[in-house]
Parts: structure tokens; sequence; C-alpha cells
């Protein structure tokens, strides 16, 4: 029997380390909007004008509000029909782009929080004390309050990426040959669902351990020294 | 150097300066007296735009700071400020807190930034720490530090916002004597509790009382006979 189990945990592997690498591009790619737009809604949040801290209120609330799973089935097949409706042509998405981007704009709400919260923290000496020196407003920003800001949001954005790399196993539902889809078509396959479901867990954990040591690393190469 | 015309600042309903007029010649040292809610902060804050007068009229180094076009940029380009809490920038060593600006404004080149930020270390006695960060710096090094970096940019005025009430007792001499060094190399507007530099470096007294200037002398004749019952009060509490 442990024999049987090392022999299909071995045999599965290959098809795994291939899903790991679709859920590691689709993370990558999620994070780039994730992080860029997560910051622009989080300046949108911090900005007195109602007219953009209200949107983007909104925009957080609705992507917190909804479970990633309902918001990615809306992308790959609600919003495709209403499409094909609309234009009486038929139109569909790909199932990584629409997970790349249901995962990215997922990620940006709680991302924007990180930000938010990090530039909020921010004494307000800071900034004065830049623009005292002459810094325009967006240097003042670049230079003074971004830097301080990420090193502040490092920690949250670390649990960010290990959630939505999880939560890359949602794509399973849409046919993205991802960790998930790719053992359950093993499992299926041959019948060896529990060493299969082993090789799953061991290669999130390996994941996930990867990108935890990943940052552990950047927040000390990035530490001020006291 | 500084032509205060009228100005006005309030906050809401609160009404802080209530029509400050006041001239400052070219390398005088002036130092602002009064108790606190008296206006003097805010009106070292918006002689930089720190914050916006309500009404009135500032004239900085020939500049019409209250002139809508004119923004805050420019203004603190003219103007160095040095605060009560220091606010060095946390993340970047000493050398780079004196260097950020001159080199972001396109003010000055790499090379000439790193050497007039070390001669300015020097000249504050701090030139061994031009690696260090700012959270291994003693308060008075830190508030030593900001002012070489306010001098960075070569201001043709400096303002500092009670410099000496953050820190211990025994650092605030330092700081006083790098402020008394500059004295009568440039135009300075001090407001500070330390007497004895009011005393020592100031060409003039300004006691503010109620968001007004309410006496303005040579320190030696205010301190001797203050003119108003509010100064005479005041310097009672703090002898």
């Amino acid at each position: 029997m442990p024999q049987e189990y090392l022999h299909h945990l071995g045999a599965v592997l290959p098809a795994l380390l291939r899903g790991a690498w679709i859920a590691v591009y689709v993370v990558v790619a999620a994070e780039l909007i994730g992080v860029s737009f997560g910051l622009i809604i989080a300046l949108l949040r911090l900005s007195k004008s109602r007219w953009m801290n209200i949107p983007a209120l909104i925009y957080v609330d609705l992507i917190r509000g909804t479970p990633m799973l309902v918001q990615i089935l809306f992308l790959y097949f609600g919003l495709p029909s209403l499409i094909s409706a609309i234009s009486g042509r038929p139109w569909s998405i790909d199932p990584i782009l629409a997970g790349i981007l249901a995962l990215g704009f997922n990620s940006a709400a709680y991302v924007s929080e990180v930000f938010r919260t990090a530039i909020g923290s921010l004494d307000k000496g800071q900034t004065e004390a830049a623009r005292a020196l002459g810094l325009n407003r967006l240097q003042t920003f670049r230079f003074v309050v971004l830097p301080q800001a990420f090193r502040w949001a490092i920690p949250p954005l670390g649990n960010e990426f290990i959630t939505l790399l999880k939560d890359t196993s949602l794509l399973s539902v849409i046919g993205v040959a991802e960790i998930l889809k790719e053992g359950q078509l093993y499992a299926a396959r041959t019948y060896a669902i529990f060493p299969t479901y082993i090789g799953i867990a061991i290669v999130y954990i390996v994941l996930t351990l990867t990108i935890a040591n990943v940052l552990r690393y950047v927040e000390r190469k990035l530490k001020v020294p006291t | 150097m500084i032509e205060v015309t009228s100005l006005h600042k309030s906050f809401g309903q609160l009404h802080v300066l209530r029509g400050v007029d006041l001239k400052v010649e070219a390398n005088q040292t002036v130092c602002l007296l009064g108790s606190s809610g008296s206006g003097k902060s805010t009106l070292l804050r918006c002689l930089n735009l720190l914050e916006l007068p309500t009404s009135g009229r500032i004239i900085i180094a020939g500049q019409n700071v209250t002139d809508r076009n004119t923004s805050m940029t420019d203004v603190c380009r003219s103007v160095g400020m040095v605060f009560q809490q220091f606010n060095l920038f946390p993340h970047l060593s000493v050398l780079k807190n004196i260097t950020l600006a001159p080199l972001k404004t396109g003010l000055q080149k790499p090379a000439e930034a790193n050497e007039l930020a070390m001669q300015l270390l020097k000249q504050v006695g701090l030139e061994d720490k031009a690696p260090a960060y700012p959270s291994q710096l003693s308060g008075g090094q830190k508030q030593r530090v900001a002012i070489a970096r306010a001098l960075a940019m070569r201001p043709k005025v400096m303002l500092f916002d009670e410099p000496t009430s953050a820190l211990d007792p025994e650092m605030v001499g330092e700081v006083l004597a790098v402020m008394k060094s500059l004295a009568h190399q440039m135009t300075i507007m001090a407001v500070t509790h330390e007497m004895s530099f009011a005393k020592d470096a100031a060409d003039r007294i300004l006691f503010m009382d109620q968001g007004v200037i309410v006496e303005d002398a040579p320190p030696a004749e205010f301190f001797a006979n203050p003119k108003t019952d509010r100064a005479k009060q005041f310097l009672n509490t703090i002898h």
C-alpha cells in the first residue's frame, strides 16, 4: 500500500508541476494588476474629493462583499453571455485571462486597504518636511511617502499574495489547468485519490513557503538599521 | 526680506491670526515669543504655505507668496524650515536626507550635493554620521541634521518652529549653538521658548498675543521693560 502511494505521488508530480507553473503565472500577472490598481484605489480613497473616494469605496465594498468564486464565474460565464446577447455574436474569454482579471481586480480591493492604512499611518510631519524642502506633491509621494508605506505594507501584502496563490485553485471550475485541476484529472484517471490530494497539498505548501520566505528576505533587505 | 501685511488665518470658527503686519530685513534674526495659542507657529507656517492664509499679503525675497500663481514648491525653495519633531526621513541615511531635495528638485548635481552635504554636516559637527540612519541618532543630533538638511537648499530665510521643545534639556545647547552660528548669515525667524537664544542671538523680539504682534523691540529693551501687561505676565511665568 505505501509503495503504491509513493508510486502515484511520483507519477502525478509532473502534472502538478505543470499546474504550478500556470498558478504562478496567474498569480504574478494578477498581482501586477492587484498592486498597481490597488495603489490607485488607495489614493482615491485618501482623496478629499467625494467624486474620487466614494466610487473607490463602492468598488472595495462590492469586491469584498461577494465571493471570489462568484466573481470568477461572472467574468467567465456571465459577462460573455451578456456581451454575446448585446452584440448578437458569440463572444468568449480565455479562461486563464478571465482568471487573471478576476484574481487581479479582487486582490486590488484588499491591497488598496493595505496601502490606505500604510499611507494613513505615516506621520503628517513627513509630508510637511518634504514639501517645506521644496519637493512637489508627486516627488513627496514618490520619495518620502511610498518607500515608507511600502515597507510597512510588506507583511500584509505577503498575506495577500499567499491567499491569492491558494485562490488559483478556484480557477479549476472554469477549466484552467492549474494544480488542483491537474491533480483531479490524474485522480479520475487512476483512482489514486489519497496520494494525489497529498501531492496537491505538498505543491501548495512548497509554493506558499517560497513566497513567505522571499518576502521575509525583502523585508530584511529593506529594514532600516536601528 | 520678509513683508507681511494684514495677515489673517482662521481654522473654521477659530480665528488664529487677526491681522499681522511685519517687516524683516535681510540677515536679521527675529524671535517670536508668546504663550501657546497666540499664533506664533501659525504665522511661521503661513510664511512657507504649510498653512494657507485666509487673507493678507506675504512677500518673501521679492516673491509674492500669497499670489495664487505662486506654488508652495517655489516658495519653499527659498525658505527653509526646522520642525519641533525633526521630521527626518527614517528610511534614508543622514547623507540622503540632506541631498534628497537638492537632487530631486534639480538644484544640484550629485557630486555637488554630496560635497555640500558633507560641508554642512561638518558645520553642525556631525560629519561622521553621514552613513547613519535617523533612528541611530540622539534628539539633538537629529535636529542638527534637520538644520543641515534645510540649509542644503541654500534658502534665503530659515524658519525654526520650536526647534528645541522636543529635546532633552542636555541636548538643547548643541542645537542652539548651531542656530546662533547662523544668526546674521541669513534671515531667521524662530519660535522658541529658549530665552537665552532670544537674548543672545536675536536682533528683535516679536511678542504675540491673540493673533497679533503686540510688541516689537530689541531683546535688551523687551526683557528689561516690556510695555504691555501680557508681555510682563508672560516674562514672569517663564522666569
